[in-house]
Parts: C-alpha cells; structure tokens; sequence
C-alpha cells in the first residue's frame, strides 16, 4: 500500500480521482448529460466523484440491493445531499426550507451532522436541481460540503457566552466564504447560470484545477468546550480570550480520524498546537496552509493524502517552516487554554442581553416524526415563531438560540406540546452518544451504526444504572466504518464496525478530546461487547477517583495503554 | 356432434332415431351409409373405403345439384386469434368437402374484389364499446360507406364472437350481418353469437354453413357426418394441446418485479413448455384457466345455503362435481351477465330481478352488472336457498385468460414468460380481486401447474424484414411483448433500429424489467428508450407526451418505414397514443386531420402500426 516514509509523494503517478479532475474542467465534467438520463437513476463513478464537490453523492439503500435484483430493477440509487452552513447557525426560514425539500424530494428526515451541516437523504437524480435551487434559494450552499476542498468550517456554538461566539463566529464565516471554490460549474449545473466560455482563465487562485488531494476541514473551539474537536481537525484554532475579548487564536494542525482496517499506515491523529495567531492573520495562514497541503499533499495514494500524513511524514517543524516562508511572518508561541469537555449541556441557558438558548438532545442527530416522538413537526412549529436562530451542534445536537424572554414561554410550550427533549430523562452516557449514518444508505459502512447505537445503549444503560453511574457523562461513539464520521478514535468508548454486527472495542480517549482512544477487543458481537464492559465499568465504579474519568481510568487500571500520538494507535 | 331439429333437415322423430344409431356406427359404417344414401340417390356408386370428400365431389357433380359456387370465401377480423383460428377451422372444413376457399383476414381482404364473392363466411369478434378488431375497421368502414357494392348474389353467415357481460355484445358481428343484408345478400345459417366459450357454438354454427352449402348443392347429410371424423383428424394434425385440451404447465419462477412501496403488484411468471411441443412467436398470447378464490367460493355456498359436497353438473356430458369444486374451477363467479340475470330471474321468479331487467332499467342494470358479481346477487335479491343443481348450470364456464407473452422462445428455449398486474380493489365494501391475476400472486408458487395453451396472434408480429425500425409503445404491462421482441432480435443478431416507450407510476419502484433494458440500450439491442412515469412529477406525464416531445425523429422513423406497435390498456392509453400519432403526423408532415388519418389506415393496411390492446 502507501509508503509511510513517502517524502515526495508529487513523483508518484496520480490516483484516478486526480485524473478525473484533471479532465472536469473545474468539476463539470458531464453532469449535466448524465443527470438527464430518464433509464437510470445513477451516474457513473467519475460523475460521482465530482459531484461530491457540489455537495452530494450517490448512494443506494443497500437493504434493497439483493431483493431489487431478483426484481430485475437497479439498485435503489439516491442522492444524499449536504448542506453546509459555517458554525451550524441557520435562520428559521432556512430551518423551514430544509423541512420542506427533505419531505418534497427526500425521505423526510433530516440528519444533523457532525460538522454541523443537514444531510437529506433520498434525493432521485431528476429532483437534484430543484432541490438545489430551493438551498441556494435561502442562502445556504451545498457547494465543497463533500470533496477535495475545504468542508464546513465548523465553531462552537457557545450559548453562554454569545458575544465572544459572535466574534468567533465572525471569522468562521469569513474562513468558509475564502476557501470557497470559485469555479463557475455550481451555477452552470444546478442554478441555470450563464455558462463560462473560455474555461481557460484562472478559475481557482488557491486550489487550483486540481482542488487539494483530500478533503479539508477547519474548525474554532471556544475553551473550555472542545465540543468540535478541534484536535480532529487538519487546521484547528483555539479561542484565546481576555476579559471577554477574543485576542486570537492557538493553532494546531495535522488532525484526523480517518483509517483503514488492517493498513497500519494509515491511523487516526491528534493536530498538534503549532503557536498563536490574531484574528486578522487566521485568513491569510488558512490559506497559506490549504496552499502547502495542495502542494506537498499526497495524490498517488488517496488513504494517505490527507494532511495528517504529510506533516508526520515531512515533520511539524518543516510545516512551521514552510507556512512563515509563505506568510512572511511567524507565530506566536502558543497561549495557555484548558478544554474540560467535548460534549454538549442540554437545557436552557441565559446568555447575554437576556437571549435565551435551548439546548435539545437529538438522538444521532436524526431530525424525524416518530408515532409517538413528533420531533420533525415541534421543531418545524418552533421555526415558525422563532425571531432568534438555529445552531447546530458538532455533536448532533440543536440550540435554539438567541430566544426573547417573551417567546420563551412560547417556545417552552412547543417543547412540552411535542415533548421535545433536554435528554435529562437518559443516561448520561447516551447523552454523550453519536453514530455515524452507516447503513442502509452509506456505501463505506460495513456494520450498523445510526439504527443499531441506540439498541447497544438500552443494554450498557443497566450495567450504569447497577453501578450507579446513570449521571455520570461518558463519551461514547459509534461508526459503521473506520473513516471515522462521528470521531469515534476520540472517544473514551468506541466501536467501529467491521462486519455485520462485528465491531472493534476501542478505550481510553479523553473526556476533552485531546487523547486517540486504543484498540481493546477486536472484531466482537453484542453479548462479547457487554460481556467486555460490564467488569470495566463495575471497577470503574468502585475504584475511580475523584473526578476521574472513564477514559483516564482504563488507561490508569491498565486495560490499555495511553496513545499520545496517531502514529502509535496501532502499536 | 348431435344432430339437432335446429342443425339438420330433420324431424324430431328422425333426429332422435339418427342420434340412437349414429354414435354405435364405426367410422367405415359411416362410410359405407354415406356412398349407400348417395347411391340410393341414384347419382354414383361408391365403393368399398372412399373417404367422405371424394363422396361429397362426387354429390356435386350430380345433375340435380343446385348451381353453386364451389368457391368460398372466409374472412375474419381478429384481436387476439379466436376468430382466426376458428376461420381457419372452418376453411379446413370447408376445403375437405371439396370446396376452393380463400381464407384471409378482412384486413388484407381487397374490398374491390367483395362484388365477385358468391359464398362469404365472416368471423369477427367484438371489443371495448361494441368496436371492431383493429385490423377489421378499414372493411367495416368500407362496407358501411357510400362505396359498398349491391350483393344479390352473395351468399353469407356470420360468426361473432362476443362477452355478454359487455353491454355491445358482438356488435361488430351484429353489424356486418345486418349490413351485407341490407345489400341484398342472403343470410343461408343465422348469425350465430358467441360468449367467452364458444367452442360449441361456434362447431355448431360451422356445421349448419356446411350442411347448408352442401343440401343447396344437393349433397346428402353426409356433409355433418363426415365433418365429425375430419374434424377429429385436422386437430391432431395440429398440436396435442390447445385451447380445449390445455397443457399443465409448471411453474418455474413466480416473482413481484414491483418494488418495496409500490402502489402495484405486477407478477413474472415463468412456465415451462418442456413435453408440450407447443410452439410460438413473439406477440403470441397465453391462454391460461384460472381458479376461483376459495374464500369467495365458500362465500358463495354460504350465502345461498348450499352443501359443498352435493354433485351438480358441469359439463355437457353429465360428468358432475361437487358444489365447491365446481366454483372453483368450472364456473364463473365474479361476473354477472345479462343473459344470467334473465335466467335466474326466470327460474326463481324474484320480482325485484324481473324489474330490474325490465325495460326503462337499462342504466340501473348496467350498473349493476358492472358493479357486482354472484356474490352481490345472492345478497341484494336474497337468493338464499335457490337449488344449487338448477342454478349452477346457469353459470358461464369460466373463461380462460389472455396475457402478450414476455419472452422469446429463442431466448428461453421451452419456457414461456408472462407478466401480470395483480388485480385487487374495493367495491361495495367488499375487496375484489381479478381471479386469475390474484391466484397468481397468491396462490401459485415456483412447482405449481398451470392449465395453459398458446393463442397466436397473427396481428402483433415483428415486421418480416430484419432491417425495419420498430418503435414499441407500451406502458405498464403493455411493455411485455417487447421484452419478447427484443429478446428475439437480439437472438437473432437483428440490425433493425427499435425504440421504446414506457411508463408507469413511480420510476423507483415500477420500471419493470429495468435491468434488461439498460443492457439492451447498452448492447445496442435496443437504440432508444423514453420513459414517463406519471406519479413522479407535478403534472402527470404518460408515454404520449414523450412521444410528442420527440415528435421530429418519431415522424423521420416513421418516413424510414418503421413499423409501430401498441400494447396495453384499450380504453385510455390506446386512443392517446393514437391521437399523439395523427398529431406528429400533422405536426410534422404537415397532413390534414383527415391525410394523418389515412396515413396510419394504410400503417395499419401494409402491418405497420400493429395494436395489441385489452
């Protein structure tokens, strides 16, 4: 597979994907011809591949996937479509469009993501453009929600301190709009714009006709909550604020969860903290690092091209030292911060200016009317006489937010009408629970995730309650595969999937996020996942000491080891 | 065959004692008695083994013989091959006793050449609101224009076949009779017309023609006695199973191709031909017997208070079932008919039944005949208690079942594939269900045999020339026989262009056959594809619509000589497509309404624009 030592990846022969670039012409390629075929709900791969930098791709309901054969029909192909919003924030009437196109053209659901974006599901390819017109419409964008550019810039979301997530919020935005593509092929596509004759001019002064190797993700955290875990991330910045000002921001780099099963070089890392910048610089270094990245970025082999390879591969230092050749000036040494927390607290908050904040736990992130949970219809009500916003949490997560004292009342009476839920009734341990999708719709899933987490959790809950830590938070996550959506290797429990209902048992992440957890079972069913457990936490219960927590505890009894950097996740 | 008062020229006394001697004479009796009379007749002698046409030559040479015509001509207009097939029974009839005959579908029939006819024999069904088979309208038009030619001298009888739980019943075969009577020809058999079984009518209506041509000769009786044993003859020279003599068929593959979530259910069912030596073409049909709905049958005995064991009769010989296997197999039980009103209201005098068949009804009638089944009747007229034995036989026998065959006998060698929407919905607060449809879908699996024969259909062929375009229209189960015509181009490595219209509900869930397009799209096989699924868009779109988006190169394949076909639902999509035709016609050959509408007469005349609708 790759070579671990690859210094200079750029003598290698590209990927495919990096040829199917090459030949889109700034990510056209046929779409348009190929979503106007009436026999076939798919595209081929190549489109597929370009069409995730307009925000989609698609999928199949793979429960279907034998029975429709014998039926003699196609796989039941459908497009997921993403909506990017920077820092999770949308306005009600953009929280009313994304009700209206789920059930217009999806399957009437929303997924709340965790990088704060929507995905809908179930989009036929005839439905595409019209979906996209209604986003594009609100002013939201689907535009490099997926692909080899940067993804939604991701911010905490901070209720409690809203002028400094004002500020932060601030130049999340602007990092989202200046790393945006500039190709002219969304308009052309979705949106009837004119179309761009001469294709030869400059298109795309920071990505150039390549894009970057693998995708991209920013992401602000605000200390103490690390809620986007900002150590996940290829290019994080940490809040640094004095006397209610934010000063500016510590940086870190070379982040990510991604991995493959039994590909030791590949592996999930931490970013590491690289010094301090002010505000005004976060534009300029984002780019200069999105330009280093494009550069020095591996394109021969796409599991080794993000960008935690190729700083562990050249060295952080020769990153610090090609970024101020770029810049022309150099960072600051790094400010001190404390992060407490990755997760999210439910229920309602007083900001400042008297705006209220609702916090709302949201299973897996899955905005739906069940028979007898109406979720979908009591946030639906809400947009409608809501003045404030929504954010989005990176945990799957809602906030109602900047609510008036008088619409309080109104609002707490739509949550107690549809029963919506601060999540006080669960466990704490599902409270600070996230899945991935996975099946039926995500092609990379191997095992259930979003439809089989909340099962396992109704069975770990006893073990919890006999130990009495019903109230105690732990952190736990779930994927169907190891690329890591809902950022399980930084959990301080984990399953990745394997097969079907087979699943990897990872330990010891930090309750804040800044620890990879480690390998503790392989490849076990449910009752061997119980079985694992259930001595654990009865120990943990017993032995603890004050304040500690899960993630530490197992570290400390010995169950596995600490992991203090990607590149011994396997060892 | 029982000689009748009503088929021979003899008196009851007489027919009884033919009737006891005839069945215990051996075919050379029969022979012998047949010179014997002849000669007694003073016009040959005949001896020893001569067969029955050359006696019946002999008759025609007599002196006394009647001055007619030896040659006849047999016309018929058919949908699905009924009538053709009984045509061509007759012509082998007529042609063993000796007579010329030219047999030809009306179609293909030269209407200039109807004022030489002296002896005309037409068999023609009836469809939908009392209309002509597609390829009969050109000579129906024709004989009831200004054009039709005085006919002193012909000769003629009808045959229509007909289903009297259709309000027009043989209407187009009512029409003929009376209009070539109107011009002067001479009816020598009355119409005789037909329910959906009607083998012995038919048998019957072909003996009298024969007998009546054969006394107006001066031939002897021997004519209806030598059709019996010929008749015999001809049908085993043809094929072991048929239409009376069904094959078992087993049931390979019995499978939904509708989608989870679909609306619909539309079943492919596979069977196998293996020991059957049946043989057909693509656009041939399938014929298959179905079953009753047991719940409906025990309904039924239910609520007329019946036993389900008592014997009752169910056929002509005095063979007997019980009450239940009766309904279940012998009867037909989910459609009222007129003519069974009548009976029932005879034989159990209710007056309500007597009102409402009543002139001044009709309406009510008719609504109530389309809206209820045996079921019904025995509730709204409360029957219960009627004799089982004396209102059984009333019933129709139930009637096989038509479906377009799917596949290619080439692709899939001693197989034969179908494609059937299952038929379920409510009425009255009752669900119904389409008999055999629903046994299908329910209560026939992979193993299970099937009663079956093949039904040609010599209106729905792929043009004889490889190299003819053909555009294929067929939404929903319509699209069945294309899968038959494109298998068996792509067999036989045929290089003609082809292009298909489909369309159905939803994409995702009601593209049948989905996969086997794409790869014949993909091969080549097939050049062109448009589909139209109505539910999925705002504004329903059928497959006409596309056929009127793409009207240019519709026309330019049309000027190319392309052969067009139609399948599937008559009422609706049939005139749809055929006005989006006379549309494209106009709209891009620049025709009058009155010039498109010739266009497609002479499509249809030289086969290309061929229609298999129901």
């Amino acid at each position: 597979m790759s070579d671990n030592n690859l210094l200079s990846p750029n003598s290698a022969p590209y990927s495919d994907v990096e040829d199917i670039k090459i030949r889109s012409n700034y990510l056209r390629g046929t779409l348009e011809e190929v979503l106007e075929d009436r026999i076939t709900a798919s595209i081929p791969e190549d489109e597929n591949r370009l069409m995730k930098f307009h925000g989609s791709y698609m999928q199949d309901d793979r429960d279907l996937r034998n029975e429709r054969k014998k039926q003699k029909l196609e796989p039941a192909y459908q497009f997921m479509l993403r909506v990017r919003a920077p820092g999770g924030v949308v306005t009600p009437d953009q929280w009313l469009m994304m009700d209206r196109i789920s059930h217009s053209y999806g399957n009437g659901t929303i997924r709340l993501t965790t990088r704060q974006s929507f995905q809908i599901y179930n989009v036929l390819k005839w439905n595409m453009k019209k979906t996209i017109q209604e986003v594009h419409n609100s002013l939201l964008t689907t535009l490099a929600a997926c692909g080899d550019v940067n993804r939604n810039v991701m911010c905490n979301p901070n209720p409690d301190q809203s002028e400094i997530h004002a500020q932060v919020y601030e130049w999340a935005c602007k990092l989202s709009s200046h790393l945006e593509p500039q190709t002219k092929a969304y308009h052309e596509i979705w949106l009837d714009g004119e179309k761009v004759l001469d294709s030869k001019e400059e298109q795309e002064p920071i990505y150039g006709h390549l894009y970057l190797p693998r995708k991209f993700k920013i992401g602000i955290a605000v200390p103490p909550s690390n809620d986007v875990d900002v150590f996940s991330q290829d290019l994080g910045f940490i809040a640094i604020v004095e006397q209610g000002k934010l000063i500016g921001f510590n940086v870190s780099v070379g982040g990510g969860m991604g991995m493959t099963h039994g590909d030791p070089n590949t592996y999930p890392q931490v970013a590491k903290v690289i010094g301090f910048c002010t505000p005004e610089q976060v534009i300029d270094l984002a780019e200069k690092t999105v330009t280093i990245q494009r550069d020095y970025g591996d394109r021969a082999v796409r599991k080794h091209a993000r960008f935690k390879y190729t700083i562990d591969d050249r060295g952080v230092e020769w990153f610090v030292e090609e970024l101020k050749n770029r810049l022309g000036w150099g960072l600051e040494e790094a400010r001190p911060y404390h992060f407490e927390r990755n997760g999210d607290r439910y229920g309602w908050v007083k900001g400042n200016k008297g705006k209220w904040h609702f916090t709302l736990f949201i299973q897996n992130g899955r905005i739906k009317d069940e028979e007898d949970y109406q979720l979908m219809t009591g946030l639906r009500e809400i947009a409608k006489i809501h003045t404030g916003d929504f954010r989005l949490t990176a945990n799957q997560n809602l906030i109602i937010s900047d609510v008036t004292t008088q619409k309080k009342k109104q609002i707490e009476a739509l949550v107690a009408q549809y029963g919506l839920t601060n999540g006080k009734h669960y466990s704490a341990l599902r409270r600070n629970s996230m899945a991935c999708v996975s099946l039926p719709t995500c092609g990379l899933a191997m095992a259930e995730s979003e439809r089989y987490l909340p099962s396992l959790l109704d069975k770990i809950e006893p073990i919890l309650e006999t130990n009495g830590l019903r109230d105690d938070d732990i952190v736990i996550r779930m994927t169907g595969c190891p690329n890591g959506c809902a950022r399980p290797a930084l959990a301080e429990i984990s399953f990745i999937g394997k097969g079907p209902g087979k699943y990897n048992l990872y330990l010891g992440g930090s309750f804040s996020g800044n620890r990879l957890n480690k390998l503790y079972k392989e490849n076990i069913g449910e009752t061997e996942i119980l079985d694992s457990l259930t001595p654990i936490i009865k120990q943990y219960a017993i032995e603890r000491n004050d304040g500690e927590h899960f993630g530490d505890f197992v570290i400390r009894a010995g169950y596995v080891p600490e992991v203090t950097s990607g590149q011994y996740f396997h060892v | 065959m029982e000689l009748q008062v009503t088929n021979s020229p003899f008196t009851q006394e007489q027919v009884e004692l033919l009737n006891r001697l005839l069945p215990q004479l051996g075919e050379y009796q029969k022979i012998w008695l047949s010179g014997y009379l002849t000669a007694a007749q003073g016009t040959a002698v005949i001896s020893g083994l001569a067969s029955a046409p050359e006696a019946a030559q002999i008759t025609s040479a007599a002196p006394q013989a009647a001055p007619v015509s030896k040659e006849v001509t047999v016309l018929f207009g058919s949908q699905t091959g009924n009538s053709h097939g009984l045509a061509k029974k007759l012509s082998k009839k007529l042609e063993e006793q000796g007579f010329q005959v030219s047999l030809s579908s009306m179609g293909d029939f030269k209407s200039n050449n109807l004022k030489k006819v002296e002896n005309l024999f037409i068999v023609v069904s009836t469809h939908g609101e009392g209309e002509p088979p597609d390829s009969a309208i050109p000579f129906h038009e024709f004989l009831h224009s200004k054009r039709a030619p005085q006919l002193q001298n012909l000769r003629y009888s009808v045959l229509a076949l007909g289903d009297t739980s259709y309000e027009f019943f043989c209407q187009t075969g009512k029409d003929f009779d009376q209009r070539l009577e109107e011009l002067g020809g001479t009816p020598v058999v009355p119409r005789v017309d037909c329910d959906v079984d009607f083998d012995e009518p038919a048998a019957e209506w072909m003996n009298q023609v024969l007998n009546a041509l054969n006394l107006a000769e001066g031939a002897s009786s021997s004519a209806g006695l030598a059709t019996g044993t010929t008749g015999a003859a001809t049908s085993n020279a043809e094929s072991q199973y048929s239409r009376s003599n069904p094959f078992r068929a087993e049931i390979l593959e019995n499978l939904n191709l509708n989608g989870r979530g679909s609306d619909r259910e539309t079943r492919h069912i596979e069977l196998s031909l293996e020991g059957s030596d049946l043989q057909y073409e693509p656009g041939d049909s399938l014929g298959i017997y179905p079953e009753n709905h047991p719940r409906l049958v025990d309904e039924l005995i239910e609520a007329f208070g019946w036993n389900a064991g008592e014997l009752v009769p169910v056929g002509k010989n005095g063979e007997q079932q019980t009450v239940r296997e009766a309904l279940l197999r012998y009867y037909e039980i989910t459609v009222l008919t007129k003519p069974l009103l009548t009976q029932i209201a005879e034989l159990t005098g209710h007056t309500g039944l007597k009102e409402l068949l009543n002139a001044g009804h009709e309406e009510a009638l008719r609504s109530y005949i389309n809206e209820s089944d045996l079921l019904d009747l025995v509730q709204d007229y409360q029957l219960k208690g009627v004799s089982a034995d004396k209102l059984i036989p009333l019933f129709r026998k139930i009637p096989a079942r038509l479906y377009s065959i799917a596949s290619s006998p080439n692709a899939y060698p001693g197989e034969v594939h179908i494609t059937v929407r299952t038929v379920r919905y409510e009425t009255k607060g009752r669900n119904r269900y389409g008999v055999c449809s629903v046994q299908l879908a329910e209560r026939l699996q992979s193993g299970d045999e099937l009663p079956i024969y093949i039904q040609h259909n010599d209106n729905f062929k792929l043009p004889e020339n490889p190299e003819t375009p053909i555009i294929m229209i067929g939404p929903g189960t319509g699209v069945a026989p294309f899968r038959a015509f494109l298998g068996e181009r792509e067999e036989s490595g045929v290089e003609g262009k082809s292009w298909l219209f489909y369309g159905d509900q939803h994409f995702s869930t009601d593209f049948l056959y989905q996969l086997e397009w794409q790869k014949w799209l993909k091969d080549g096989v097939l050049t062109r594809m448009d589909v139209a699924f109505s539910r999925d868009t705002d504004k329903k779109v059928y497959v006409q619509h596309r056929m009127l988006e793409k009207s240019k190169e519709l026309y330019a394949w049309l000027q190319e000589g392309a052969a067009v076909y139609v399948c599937g639902d008559e009422k609706k999509m049939a005139h749809d497509v055929h006005n989006a035709l006379l549309t494209i016609l106009e709209q891009e050959g620049g025709l009058s309404p009155e010039a498109a509408a010739e266009y497609l007469t002479s499509l249809q005349q030289q086969k290309r624009y061929q229609r298999d609708v129901y």
